[in-house]
């Protein structure tokens, strides 16, 4: 998974890569060069004293210096540019196919992960290609080097090289081995602490109603040691690892000293050559294990590879009509009609709707009632093509939706939703999500009928030079500094600017008081003319007054008429107005 | 030759890579290498905006500067002080692997010299010194390598205990704090406090601390190691060392500024993606998606930008850093070379002498980076001390009358007064008394004044009033979650304060206003009421509260684990579950704080049936905003203010045509004709039926005492 996707982004940034192979190869040359340079220093300079020579010699190390940091700093560049590129376009894939998403794939998902994916997990693929592209590419092209020139150096000392690299890549890779599944275990252990010491603050009140402090101490004091006892075993692991490489290395440079000496006394290689090859020898042991130490990124960019091609995969299920119909944008109401709808998610054992039919009149309300459960928000979430339905149509002036463009639906349909959400900005930038052309004087009159011109006018936020009032004030994200009445308000405001010809309310008036919800109804009912309404609500006061109830249990319409007539005709109904009467009717 | 070096790098390397792999999932920003200087051009408030838009997963708060760094660094070395031994092993240990590592290269080149002189002087090379040098510098190593070990071993340890009791001490302290001090702070802050601070702190500690100290103590003996090899060549190696400082200085400065722009720039496009994911349906509904890319786009490109400038400007320290060690290292060969012609020097000195300018420049970057962790640490360390050094809550049997508001010094009578310790002995009967009680939480703003109240065994007292009227701080008080400024809440007779708080609470159940669960199946959090209670006993509690109906429909049914973002149960669901957390408690005095306002009517209705049930031989205490839950009460209890301005039952109270009355009429039954009599079914159906025109002309009347959209109703 990880390799599609990185090989599917990468492609633009192929010349990129090329560049950072090529610059690479010349700093590692370079690099390469140095130890030889040096070895003829000592033969040709030191030995036999030749002054000029070493001047002369050492002003080409110089330069080959320079040409490696040259090489080298272009290389980050090339290398940034193609890592940090690619985090970009794949953030933009994520984002682009999350986009598409239905509610559907948005709710399999959850937002929280699917914010994750598109932000830590492109990360870490980033830094896994940054780091691949700075040191993978070194890495073989040094050790291959290293060797060669090792051996160019003094062939019967090759041995050395064959001897000492598996030891040192059985030890680190060992440490490593050891060390991985530790750190994906410590990762869990800080997670779960976290998580107590997070459900200790944010349920402080429960924990010291039931007096379960104790429990909650036994409960992380485990937690603790399970950390402690980790971390204390990667620790140990640790401090090994220093220690076994230094005795590697330096086992490495002895032998090469002593059987270095054998050769030099037997005249088989010059004492130049033997510092040459004692260099070489520690600079392919560097990367080595610094190759080693590179796996270790694997294991996670893997993972988070995976869950972002989990998501890039995932097809959306709406699909844009391939030859969209057209529908009129303005003027009246237009006709919902359910013919046998049947919704059901997929895997589950039983349908959320099932074989639900009806006709909303243009310009009448039709209001949807039922407990907690009964399908009600699912319901209405078909009629803006938020999902689509398993089997029947839903239509609007008798054209399946899934005929229409998505832009024809949003002119048509306007949703408030159950959870009053908004963006983080000023209000009026909230109230303008529907139509960005609207004016003040829009927003003002949207405001006044969903009752929210007092506390707009009155709103203030920020300071100093960040301060502002009524329509620039500012709302934080997800809306948390507004309350949840105002909210609702907002929300009602924000549809209404969009003045669409389909109004649907999912429980948009729970948070009002019955005063503020009749206010709001009526003002709706005066500015709406002609437009369709469909209203899920909790509270009977709010729907008595539609022109259709639709009692909706278990995901059928189980009674359908108008207050007066269910009250004669519904069980349901009466068993929902029962327990509401004695709340709101008598005294 | 110059192995030590190389090792001692790789071994912070990989210890670095450590802390990326453990700092990783929390912090992208972190990660990246900024630390925390880095935040330096980071107004606050920018600051604060960024925890909170970022989600948990982001959402390490960066550690700021300590405020007082050396104070604090101090305090944190304090924490070694019950591991003065071990430390001082580790110390010493420590030393002996340092000189010997730094010693034996110049050993390594007489080694060399021996080979050298052999080969010129045609004499042939002196294998037996040969051999006794080689095995001395390996024996050295070897020791080096095993007090290396040893000490990293020790410290490890005394580390991790240090850490765990650190832990401890916060969670402790977390149970001893009194609830002001959460109400009063953020408690994403408080969070980070416990978790993000400790583990840097942690990573600080173990990494940072060790490495500086080593670090230091080989930039000591190499430099001395070099001056007396060759001062000459010394120099040449230092003159590294300015230039380092200003690649350091310049690069590193301007990498650190840029990653500022790259933390920011990420967590604006984490809110944008947030809010795009977060409101995805309002996204589809109004069409905005185009617009809505269009925005990520600019802010993917902005990130994009800032993000390849850090990379590349911190990518480029490194090639640089080698390139001036290389430097070093060519003017080394030339001059070594020249003075070793002139016959000045060994070889095998001048070998020894380039291994020691490469080990010079490595310990140096590590003390910066180290530094900086440190630095950051600290921070973090102040952080953590800040919330132990907060003031606790006075401990039991050692309260002292009024004060909980020391600052607040009015002359109360009975102020300062100890109470004496009580105990409850037999069954509870559930009286509560509240006598003259004044509560504020502020010193400033005082909230109850003089509230006397009586609460008889098994009555229903239920409590109304506009929000801030202080309904649940009433009860509060009862749970003893707040201590009072004056007066005395009895149970059966006795002070409160004069019991245990667990003593008090334990014979409470409080449903409170935010259903909160805990990670775990829904047994877990059912059996959370009562630890003892039985498989049978939860789900019995389970069925009376009606969960048990909704818990078939899960996949998991019990044992279906409850989510944080809580997508498998609803909000009415939770409420159902809290409350039969509370029924399973069966205790003596039952607190309902606006327990069901998220379920919906009919199943209310049931619930109420069985908690009714459940109230009968108890006392309890009702907030509610639905009418059904309060009618029926023996007490209504009218709050504003802090007061309580009305008390009776439902009927005289609207008889009375005073607060409730007007309270009545604005929220429960907005529009209704207050005339209507208990009218039947059908008739006061119509009458309901009529509300949009008769509230349309019943607006003065409508107008509830506070901000409608405000009330309690609004919380559900």
């Amino acid at each position: 998974m990880l390799w599609t996707l990185i090989r599917r982004h990468i492609r633009p940034y192929l010349p990129h890569v090329v560049a950072v192979a090529v610059l690479q190869l010349a700093t590692v040359l370079a690099t390469l060069y140095l130890p030889s340079l040096n070895a003829d220093i000592i033969d040709n300079g030191v030995a036999t004293g030749d002054t000029d020579y070493i001047w002369r010699v050492g002003g080409v190390m110089l330069i080959v210096a320079m040409v490696q940091v040259i090489t080298a700093i272009t290389s980050v560049w090339f290398g940034a540019r193609v890592s940090m590129g690619m985090g970009r376009d794949i953030r933009r894939s994520i984002y682009t196919r999350v986009d598409r998403f239905s509610t559907e794939e948005m709710g399999r998902y959850g937002a929280p992960t699917l914010i994750t994916r598109a932000t830590n997990d492109v990360q870490q693929v980033q830094m896994l290609v940054l780091m691949t592209l700075n040191f993978m590419v070194m890495v073989p092209i040094m050790s291959i080097g290293g060797i060669v020139m090792a051996i160019q150096e003094d062939p019967g000392l090759s041995w050395l090289v064959w001897v000492s690299v598996p030891l040192l890549m059985v030890i680190v890779g060992f440490l490593v081995k050891e060390l991985m599944p530790l750190f994906q275990r410590m990762q869990d252990n800080i997670d779960s602490i976290n998580s107590v010491m997070r459900e200790q603050i944010m349920g402080i009140r429960v924990v010291r109603a039931f007096v379960r402090e104790q429990h909650e101490t036994a409960r992380f004091e485990s937690a603790n040691a399970t950390l402690t006892d980790t971390s204390v075993r990667i620790g140990r692991l640790f401090v090994i690892m220093g220690p076994a490489i230094t005795v590697v290395l330096h086992l490495a440079t002895a032998a090469v000293l002593w059987f270095g000496g054998h050769r030099v006394d037997a005249g088989l290689v010059e004492v130049g050559a033997l510092t040459a090859f004692m260099q070489y020898l520690l600079q392919i042991l560097m990367a080595v294990m610094m190759g080693t130490f590179m796996f270790m990124m694997f294991p996670r960019a893997i993972i988070s590879g995976r869950r972002i091609g989990e998501v890039l995969e995932t097809t959306p299920t709406l699909a844009e009509p391939a030859q969209p119909v057209a529908l009129e944008a303005a003027g009246g109401g237009a006709t919902v009609e359910f013919r046998d709808v049947t919704f059901a998610y997929p895997g589950a054992d039983s349908p959320v709707l099932d074989g639900v039919s009806f006709t909303a009149e243009a310009g009448r309300t039709t209001a949807i009632i039922g407990s907690t459960g009964s399908g009600k928000t699912t319901l209405v979430s078909l009629i803006p093509r938020l999902h689509d339905a398993t089997s029947g149509q839903v239509l609007l002036d008798g054209v399946p939706v899934t005929d229409l463009a998505r832009a024809t639906i949003s002119r048509v349909v306007g949703l408030v939703p159950q959870k009053p959400y908004l963006f983080s900005g000023t209000i009026a930038h909230n109230l303008r999500f529907g139509d960005p052309t609207a004016d003040d004087d829009q927003l003002w009159r949207a405001l006044e009928v969903a009752q929210g011109t007092e506390f707009v006018k009155d709103r203030s936020t920020g300071e100093g030079e960040s301060a502002a009032t009524g329509l620039e004030s500012t709302v934080s994200q997800g809306g948390t500094n507004v309350s949840g009445g105002q909210r609702q308000r907002l929300c009602i405001a924000r549809t209404l600017v969009a003045a669409p010809r389909v109004y649907v309310f999912d429980d948009s008036f729970s948070a009002l008081d019955v005063t503020t919800d009749a206010k709001v109804r009526e003002g709706l009912a005066r500015n709406t003319q002609g437009a369709t309404t469909i209203i899920v609500a909790q509270r009977i006061s709010t729907i008595t007054s539609a022109d259709q109830i639709l009692v909706l249990e278990e995901g059928a319409v189980v009674g359908r008429g108008t207050h007066e007539e269910l009250l004669v005709s519904s069980q349901t109904y009466r068993e929902i107005v029962d327990s509401q009467i004695t709340a709101e009717a008598t005294a | 030759m110059n192995a030590k070096r190389k090792s001692a790098a790789e071994k912070t390397g990989a210890k670095r890579s450590n802390a990326k792999k453990s700092g990783a999932e929390k912090s992208g920003a972190k990660k990246s290498g900024a630390p925390a200087a880095e935040l330096a051009d980071l107004t606050e408030s920018e600051i604060l905006e960024m925890q909170d838009s970022m989600t948990s997963e982001w959402g390490e708060s960066a550690p700021r500067k300590a405020k007082a760094f050396w104070p604090s660094a101090l305090r944190l070395a304090g924490t070694f002080r019950d591991h003065k031994l071990g430390l001082a092993v580790v110390l010493g240990f420590g030393l002996i692997s340092t000189v010997l590592t730094v010693w034996a290269p110049s050993i390594l080149g007489d080694a060399m010299d021996v080979i050298f002189d052999g080969f010129l002087s045609g004499e042939g090379v002196a294998f037996d010194v040969l051999g006794r040098l080689l095995l001395i510098v390996l024996g050295m190593y070897l020791v080096a390598a095993l007090f290396d070990w040893l000490q990293g071993r020790l410290l490890n340890d005394v580390v991790m205990k240090i850490v765990y009791v650190l832990r401890e001490k916060i969670e402790t302290k977390v149970n001893r704090l009194p609830l002001s001090y959460f109400d009063t702070r953020q408690r994403g802050d408080l969070l980070s406090r416990t978790t993000n601070d400790v583990d840097n702190v942690q990573s600080a500690l173990q990494q940072a601390f060790a490495s500086l100290v080593y670090a230091v103590l080989t930039i000591v003996g190499i430099t001395i190691m070099m001056f007396w090899l060759s001062w000459q060549l010394a120099l040449i190696a230092l003159i590294a060392l300015p230039i380092s400082a200003v690649v350091i200085g310049v690069i590193g400065a301007k990498s650190q500024k840029l990653f500022t722009a790259q933390w920011r720039n990420t967590g604006r496009l984490n809110g944008h993606v947030e809010e795009s994911f977060t409101g995805h349906d309002l996204v589809t509904v109004f069409d905005r998606q185009d617009s809505m890319r269009e925005q990520f786009d600019t802010r993917n490109e902005e990130l994009w930008e800032a993000s390849f400038k850090a990379q590349f400007y911190s990518g480029m320290i490194m090639p640089i850093m080698q390139w001036v060690t290389y430097l070093g290292y060519v003017g080394i060969a030339v001059v070594g070379g020249l003075r070793i012609a002139a016959g000045q020097m060994s070889l095998g000195q001048v070998t020894a002498f380039i291994q020691y300018s490469r080990e010079f420049n490595s310990p140096l970057g590590e003390v910066a980076g180290m530094a900086n962790m440190l630095i950051s640490g600290v921070a973090s360390a102040e952080r953590i001390f800040e919330l132990l050094d907060a003031e606790e809550q006075e401990a039991d049997g050692e309260i002292t009358a009024g004060a909980a508001n020391t600052d607040g010094e009015t002359d109360r009578e009975g102020r300062g007064e100890r109470i004496e310790r009580a105990e409850f002995t037999g069954p509870t009967r559930g009286r509560i008394e509240f006598d003259h009680v004044a509560f504020s939480y502020t010193p400033e703003t005082s909230l109850i004044s003089d509230l006397s109240l009586v609460a008889e065994p098994g009555q229903t007292i239920a409590i109304v009033g506009p929000t801030g009227a202080g309904k649940t701080t009433l009860v509060n008080l009862i749970m003893r979650f707040y201590e009072i400024d004056g007066g005395q809440i009895r149970l059966d007779g006795v002070d409160i304060r004069a019991l245990d708080r667990g003593a008090v609470r334990s014979r409470v159940g409080m449903v409170l206003q935010d259903a909160v669960l805990f990670g775990g199946t829904i047994r877990e959090n059912i059996r959370y009421g009562r630890l003892e209670a039985t498989d049978e006993e939860v789900a019995a509690a389970a069925t009376a509260t009606f969960v048990d109906r909704f818990v078939h429909t899960l996949p998991d049914g019990y044992d279906t684990l409850i989510e944080d973002e809580g997508a498998n149960v609803s909000a009415g669901e939770r409420q159902l579950i809290t409350i039969a957390r509370a029924f399973l408690a069966d205790p003596a005095l039952l607190i309902l704080d606006e327990a069901t306002s998220s379920v919906d009517t009919r199943t209310e209705v049931l619930v109420q049936e069985a908690m009714a049930a459940l109230r009968s031989d108890r006392t309890s205490f009702v907030i509610a905003h639905r009418l059904s839950t309060i009618r029926d009460a023996d007490v209504i209890l009218v709050m504003e203010h802090g007061d309580i301005v009305e008390q009776g039952s439902h009927d005289a109270l609207l008889e009375a045509e005073g607060a409730y009355h007007r309270l009545y009429w604005s929220q429960f039954a907005a529009g209704t004709d207050p005339d209507a009599d208990d009218a039947v079914v059908e008739e006061s159906m119509t009458v309901t039926g009529a509300i949009p025109e008769v509230a349309a002309t019943r607006d003065g009347a409508g107008a509830a005492p506070a901000e409608t959209g405000e009330l309690p109703a609004a919380g559900a």
